[in-house]
Parts: structure tokens; C-alpha cells; sequence
């Protein structure tokens, strides 16, 4: 079992154009550890100093990991991942 | 209720029960109906603040011209206050807002110029800051960085909550700017400390998510993490849905964004329910749905509706 991360337009580049793709893992850190080995790359656009990149918002079942446990979050089969920019509103 | 000008009647909004959308008598949801402002949206509150600030620091007075990125609302309420006033107004504006944001805006005398639509407000700020860096006679009032945006939540927003509900246990609202969030999270939280403050940030459709790359993404300059308890990411389907449920179930009739912000307030009171715990949620009716009927939010099916949803900054 896996779980799907749904990846945004700017890192597609990563994932030969997937919109999302399945990787596994117990913890948000462990499953990007995941994506890195499966799409080389994709991980330093995500994380920097073991820290999410401040304009990267990852959701966990839509819920933002950084209010759960940021990159140790643990997550399991059949949740979906949401890696979005950060864009502004108003 | 009397008032000496439209300015003056800015605020003290109604608080509604939703006994239909409440899950038990110990489980409720109250919706903030921000759309009773004079202009119609929630902005009106931190557009008054943030131009009377100015004209207390002194940089602003009658003839100067105003510079906003704006998504709609908080340009009409600036329109609004700088016609009363004597301001001239420049908006700028993604392409992808509705069409009626931009006939109010034009009705009330501002001028609009518009930012390329990918990319959504990130844009429209990039743009405008440059602007303001060619016109330095132009007073750019800056929401997204400007502390008199939150402060008018945390001085009327946030009282008026508490006034009506002192038994208020969560505030739910959409994050944009984040200043509705900031200000009404910052007042209850002193009042309150146990109280939840939970943000709704609307999912766009890939176009507004446009960027070159992911440093160019925008965290407004306000924003302050730890007055949040939690943020949800709710999409367009789920703010859609909200709406027309709201709309269905209890009679109110509002802008897509209050479908975002009720969709994480029910997604509270389920949880409420399932921990057996009493729980009075506040969400924001940030403004009625009239400013929407063209993006086809309201009729035919949900998937047609989210479809023509798609790209379009609807909150």
C-alpha cells in the first residue's frame, strides 16, 4: 500500500509530468525520503536545513502539516499528501 | 440604527445560529454575516482602519492617489471610502476575478489595472509594489503587510464575537490576507486562551499555482503562525458544495469563499461531536454571493459549476 502525494504544476518537472504519484513511508519526512529515491531531485525543493521550504505548504488530508507535527507528521495507508506553493489571497 | 455617514455604519454585523447545519443543541455554528457591511464584504472593516491610520500618520490627505493590489473586495471598499473622502483610487487586479468586482470598481471612479491571471494575487502584488517604487507620490496602504488591516478585527471583529457568544469556542474564517484571522485570533485568544482559531485557505485551480518556481511564493508580511490552532486547504468542489448547502439549509445566500470557511467549520463540529465535547464555532460570511453569479458558481450541477470555476480566484 501506498500513499499518493499530489504534486504541484512548478515540480512536475520531477514526475515526468504526474500530477500525482505514490510513495511510502511512516512519517511526511520518510515519505519525501521516498519521493527523492523514486524521482531524484524533488526533495531539495521541498525541504531545506531538515526544515519545509518557507513557500511550501504540504497538507496532510488537507490539514497543514506544519500545525500536526511538521516533517515527523506521521502518516499511513490511504492518506493523500497535498504539496502546494504558498500563493496569496485577498 | 442611526449613523451620521455610510463610513460610520461600518461593522457590528449580525451573529446567526444555523439550527439546521448544527450538529446538537451542545454542538452549535454561528455565522458572521460580514456581508451586512456598506460595501458588502468584510474589507470594509480593515479598508477604513488602514486609511485612517494614514491620515493619522499624516500621509494621507484629499487629492492624494491610493495604489491596492487587491482580488476585488478590498478595492471596492477603498473605492467606497475614497469617494467619500476625496481619494483617487488605483486597483490592481488579477484578470481572473469576476466581472462584477470590476463594474463596481469602475462605478465607484477607480481605476483598474490588471496583473497577468497566473500566478493570482502573488501578481497583482509584484505588480503593484513596482508601482509604487515609480510613483512615489502614490500611497500604496499594503494589506498584506499593513498591522492596521488586523487591528480592525482585533478592535470591532473580534468585541463584537465575544459580546454576542461569550461561550465561543472556535472562529473559523477564509485566510487571504490573514488580517480577519490575525486580529479576531489575537483578541479572542487573550480573552479566551483555550479558543480554537482555524484558518480555510482556498485550493485554486493549477493556473493560480503558476509560479516559475517555489521561491516565488507569497506569505503575507502579516501573517503570524502561532495565532493559529490549525490551517485547512479546502477545495474549490468543497467551498462550492458549502455554499449551495448553506444557501439550501438556512437560507443564506453567499460568496464562495464563506463555502470554504463552513466547509472546516462542520469539518469542527464533527470532531466536536466524536470527542463529546460543547462547542460554539463562529465562521465569517466574508460577503454575499451577488458579486458571483457570473463565474456560474450557483446554477446547474456542482462538476458544471466547478468547471467554470476552474482558474478563477474565487475568494
Amino acid at each position: 500500500m501506498a500513499i499518493e502525494v499530489r504534486i504541484p504544476t512548478i515540480l512536475r518537472t520531477y514526475t515526468d509530468g504526474a500530477k500525482a504519484v505514490d510513495a511510502s513511508g511512516a512519517t511526511i519526512e520518510e515519505l519525501i525520503g521516498d519521493l527523492e529515491a523514486r524521482h531524484p531531485g524533488i526533495k531539495a525543493r521541498l525541504v531545506e536545513n531538515d526544515k519545509l521550504r518557507r513557500f511550501v505548504n504540504v497538507y496532510l488530508n488537507d490539514e497543514d502539516v506544519r500545525f500536526l507535527g511538521g516533517l515527523g507528521t506521521p502518516v499511513s495507508d490511504g492518506d493523500t499528501v497535498t504539496v502546494l506553493p504558498a500563493v496569496a489571497g485577498g | 440604527m442611526r449613523f451620521d455617514s455610510l463610513i460610520e455604519s461600518v461593522g457590528r454585523t449580525p451573529l446567526v445560529g444555523l439550527p439546521r447545519l448544527s450538529p446538537s443543541a451542545d454542538v452549535r455554528i454561528w455565522a458572521k454575516l460580514e456581508d451586512r457591511n456598506p460595501t458588502g464584504s468584510i474589507k470594509d472593516r480593515p479598508a477604513l482602519w488602514m486609511i485612517e491610520q494614514a491620515e493619522k500618520d499624516g500621509v494621507l490627505s484629499p487629492g492624494c492617489t491610493i495604489l491596492e493590489p487587491t482580488s476585488g473586495n478590498t478595492g471596492i471598499s477603498l473605492a467606497m471610502s475614497a469617494r467619500l473622502k476625496g481619494y483617487k483610487l488605483i486597483c490592481v487586479m488579477p484578470e481572473n476575478t469576476s466581472e462584477e468586482r470590476r463594474q463596481l470598481l469602475r462605478m465607484y471612479g477607480a481605476e483598474i489595472i490588471s496583473s497577468p491571471a497566473a500566478g493570482g494575487s502573488n501578481e497583482a502584488v509584484r505588480v503593484a509594489k513596482g508601482l509604487a517604487a515609480e510613483h512615489p507620490d502614490w500611497i500604496m496602504l499594503y494589506q498584506y503587510g499593513n498591522p492596521a488591516n488586523w487591528r480592525s478585527h482585533y478592535e470591532s471583529t473580534g468585541p463584537e464575537i465575544l459580546d454576542d457568544l461569550p461561550t465561543v469556542t472556535h472562529f473559523v474564517a477564509g485566510l487571504g490576507t490573514t488580517g480577519t484571522l490575525m486580529g479576531v485570533g489575537r483578541y479572542l485568544r487573550e480573552q479566551k486562551p483555550d479558543v480554537k482559531i482555524v484558518a480555510a485557505e482556498p485550493r485554486y485551480g493549477e493556473l493560480v499555482y503558476g509560479l516559475r518556481n517555489v521561491d516565488e511564493g507569497f506569505i503575507p508580511e502579516i501573517y503570524d503562525e502561532s495565532v493559529l490552532t490549525t490551517r485547512y486547504s479546502v477545495t474549490s468542489a468543497d467551498a462550492l458544495k458549502r455554499t449551495r448547502e448553506l444557501l439550501a439549509t438556512e437560507g443564506i445566500f453567499a460568496g464562495i469563499s464563506t463555502g470554504c470557511a463552513l466547509h472546516a467549520a462542520i469539518g469542527m463540529a464533527r470532531k466536536a461531536v466524536q470527542e463529546g465535547e460543547r462547542a460554539d464555532i463562529v465562521f465569517v460570511v466574508a460577503d454575499g454571493g451577488w458579486k458571483y453569479l457570473s463565474t456560474g458558481a450557483y446554477e446547474g450541477t456542482l462538476d458544471e459549476a466547478e468547471d467554470r470555476l476552474e482558474g478563477q480566484l474565487w475568494a
